[in-house]
């Protein structure tokens, strides 16, 4: 009962650093249809640069600052330089593209920073909360990146629902034609988006780290974590992305605690073949008839 | 590499007359029209020109000609899926691997000859391809590429877990191939791979050229349509990825049998994606485009740390430098040349054709179209 729960806390910790990157994910598509492979490789060298900050003895909260600016420069420019030749072709076109991206940074990092592995410095103890008699698997850090995951859901849903900004983007994401006949400059928009989702990347990344060990690979996997997230939520839907990283996170800590961590990225597959076989549009998205 | 020297021969000939007209027997040089009579044709010149690279070179250059053999089968396998059939895969290095540990754990367990072994590991990994293809069947573009990324990074943690069967990280060692009498034994093994790949590349060229081939790609230019007309989308889904899969696990049996060993670690996303930018860069949907990047993957490596070398770079920097190539080659090419190496022959060759005021039969001929024409975006 006690590991059940401790994989519980675990996976809600988890699932709430997946669903925040799914949320990157789903920012992506939204806006261009497209699902950003690189995303994973721009967090980790976010993640890197703040490391490097921490180990040239900055501030903790100044290095995350740092890491989230840096994180929204990339996006904005892997969308302007990169990805806007290829998003109006072939399909497959921008995933060649986004991957390219991921390799290539994922080699510089291993030049610049070498490729061995790298502690993350947690500004809270992880040492877990006592409770009665037992000490839970839930620290003080897991408080604070719950604490830091929620308030950015909240400022997201704030930016897109209350600002006359949030309207121009939901604008050039859903109807880019009468956006861009209305003035909204559509193409400024969609490097904000990819921009914004580099925050929320970056912000995933600084947040995870502290529980992996940084490598210039470290979130590959956090990537399909949330990738799968964003798929069970069905791409389209912020709050589907929530819900799919709840789920993602609690079915992997199960899968890591009792069959061995791992078979996770196995774990990962097995929901994504499951959930597209069943339901290939997600949970949380109206079925949508298919173009010919 | 050297296939499409002996089926450009024509097109060769075209800069030395490039104005003046060409010796009238050049334009006769035509391949025979039955495709598995074609396919037979450029297999049997290419190996034997190959058969003339290996015998000429060192024992070193044989572990690469190897190496590049059994590269552009894997490529070849993933250029037929996305090429002719529009679905991608960044799974392709899983199927190697579990190719290799289907051949790996006959070699090992059994007293089979090599080539069973080998169909052991093409026949697994294909039925692994059908398994991963079912749900595939049904996923577009993005969807399809981040389950198969998931294949990717999941699987090699197969044999760690399950230790006691796959030998865990020491991996399986793999005696190496005995040649006859006096042969260099990496000759022996250029060889050995060569065949087996180009019979595989027979088998697809032909495959290409059949009743399924035209179903991948009409499936591939309009599912709706495709449908209408009576082909099962989902069946030419899963079989592209058997074929693909069964490529890979043909390319994995060989792998090991060069390396003498299969270990988990070797099958990384890494090479994967690696694999995608072989592809890319040797023109998607060609198999002939698969030898020129298997060719540039194999020396890549090493035109890295000769550069990492002089560059004073860390040690060991060199894997970095040519991942990098890879990722900046993914970009660049699909941003500016979309049709990869052989595209830009074909083009070239149907230019030369043009200035030289002959109609352009020419460029179909001398760059021996194997598969299709080629796609203007992966």
């Amino acid at each position: 009962m006690q590991r059940f729960v401790d994989l519980t806390l675990n996976g809600v910790t988890y699932g709430m650093i997946y669903a925040v990157f799914a949320l990157a994910i789903v920012l992506i598509w939204r806006a261009t249809r497209i699902v950003n492979f690189a995303q994973g490789a721009q967090a980790m060298v976010t993640t890197y640069i703040a490391a490097t900050l921490v180990e040239h003895q900055a501030n903790y909260w100044l290095a995350v600052v740092v890491a989230l600016a840096s994180g929204l420069v990339i996006g904005g420019v892997i969308e302007r330089v990169i990805v806007r030749p290829v998003e109006k072709g072939p399909v497959l076109n921008p995933v060649i593209v986004t991957l390219g991206t991921l390799v290539a940074l994922e080699a510089l990092a291993g030049i610049i920073w070498g490729g061995g592995l790298r502690s993350f410095p947690a500004y809270f103890s992880q040492i877990g909360v006592v409770v009665g008699k037992h000490r839970l698997a839930f620290s003080h850090f897991d408080i604070y990146v719950l604490v830091a995951i929620v308030s950015v859901m909240v400022l997201l849903v704030l930016l897109f629902r209350f600002t006359p900004l949030g309207l121009r983007m939901r604008a050039s994401a859903f109807a880019p034609e009468v956006a861009r006949l209305l003035g909204v400059r559509v193409g400024r928009m969609l490097t904000l988006g990819w921009a914004l989702a580099g925050v929320v990347g970056a912000l995933a990344g600084v947040l995870v780290a502290p529980k992996l060990l940084l490598s210039p690979n470290f979130m590959d996997a956090v990537f399909i974590y949330g990738f799968t997230a964003a798929v069970i939520g069905g791409l389209d839907s912020p709050l589907g992305a929530v819900v799919g990283g709840l789920a993602t996170g609690l079915a992997l800590s199960y899968v890591g605690g009792y069959l061995g961590s791992t078979l996770e990225a196995l774990g990962a597959l097995a929901m994504l073949m499951v959930v597209l076989m069943l339901r290939p549009q997600g949970v949380f998205t109206r079925v949508t008839s298919r173009e010919v | 590499m050297a296939l499409p020297g002996t089926t450009g021969s024509a097109g060769t000939s075209g800069p030395a007359g490039a104005r003046g007209r060409m010796p009238a027997w050049v334009w006769k040089l035509r391949l025979p029209r039955q495709p598995m009579i074609r396919h037979l044709v450029l297999a049997v010149a290419g190996g034997a020109v190959l058969f003339g690279i290996t015998s000429a070179v060192g024992s070193y250059d044989d572990y690469q000609v190897a190496q590049i053999g059994f590269t552009a089968v894997a490529i070849a396998g993933l250029s037929l899926l996305t090429g002719a059939n529009g679905q991608i895969s960044l799974g392709q290095g899983a199927f190697i691997m579990v190719g290799a540990y289907g051949a790996g754990m006959v070699l090992v367990h059994t007293g089979l000859p090599v080539f069973v072994a080998l169909i052991v590991g093409v026949a697994v990994s294909a039925a692994a391809g059908v398994v991963i293809g079912l749900p595939a069947s049904r996923l577009r573009g993005p969807y399809l590429a981040g389950m198969t990324l998931a294949l990717a990074i999941g699987l090699p943690a197969l044999p760690l877990k399950y230790s006691s069967t796959f030998a865990g990280e020491q991996g399986l060692s793999i005696n190496p191939l005995q040649p006859p009498g006096t042969v260099d034994p990496q000759r022996w093994l250029a060889w050995y791979v060569l065949l087996a790949v180009l019979i595989m590349l027979v088998l697809m060229g032909n495959l290409m050229r059949s009743r399924f081939g035209r179903a991948f790609k009409a499936v591939r230019d309009d599912e709706v349509a495709a449908a209408l007309s009576g082909i099962s989308v989902m069946r030419t889904h899963v079989l592209a990825f058997a074929v693909s899969a069964g490529a890979a696990g043909l390319a994995g049996g060989l792998r090991g049998l060069a390396t003498g060993g299969v270990v988990p670690d070797a099958f990384s996303v890494a090479l994967s994606i690696s694999l995608l930018a072989g592809m890319v860069l040797g023109g998607t949907g060609s198999l002939l485009g698969a030898w020129w990047g298997a060719a540039i993957l194999v020396y890549a490596p090493q035109w890295a740390t000769s550069v990492a070398n002089s560059l004073h770079l860390r040690q060991g920097q060199g894997s970095n430098l040519a991942l990098l190539f890879y990722g900046v080659v993914l970009v660049v090419v699909v941003l500016l040349v979309p049709s990869g190496v052989q595209g830009a022959l074909r083009k070239l060759a149907g230019w030369l054709a043009q200035f030289a005021g002959q109609p352009s039969q020419l460029a179909g001929v001398s760059t021996g179209t194997v598969v299709h024409k080629g796609e203007e975006g992966p």
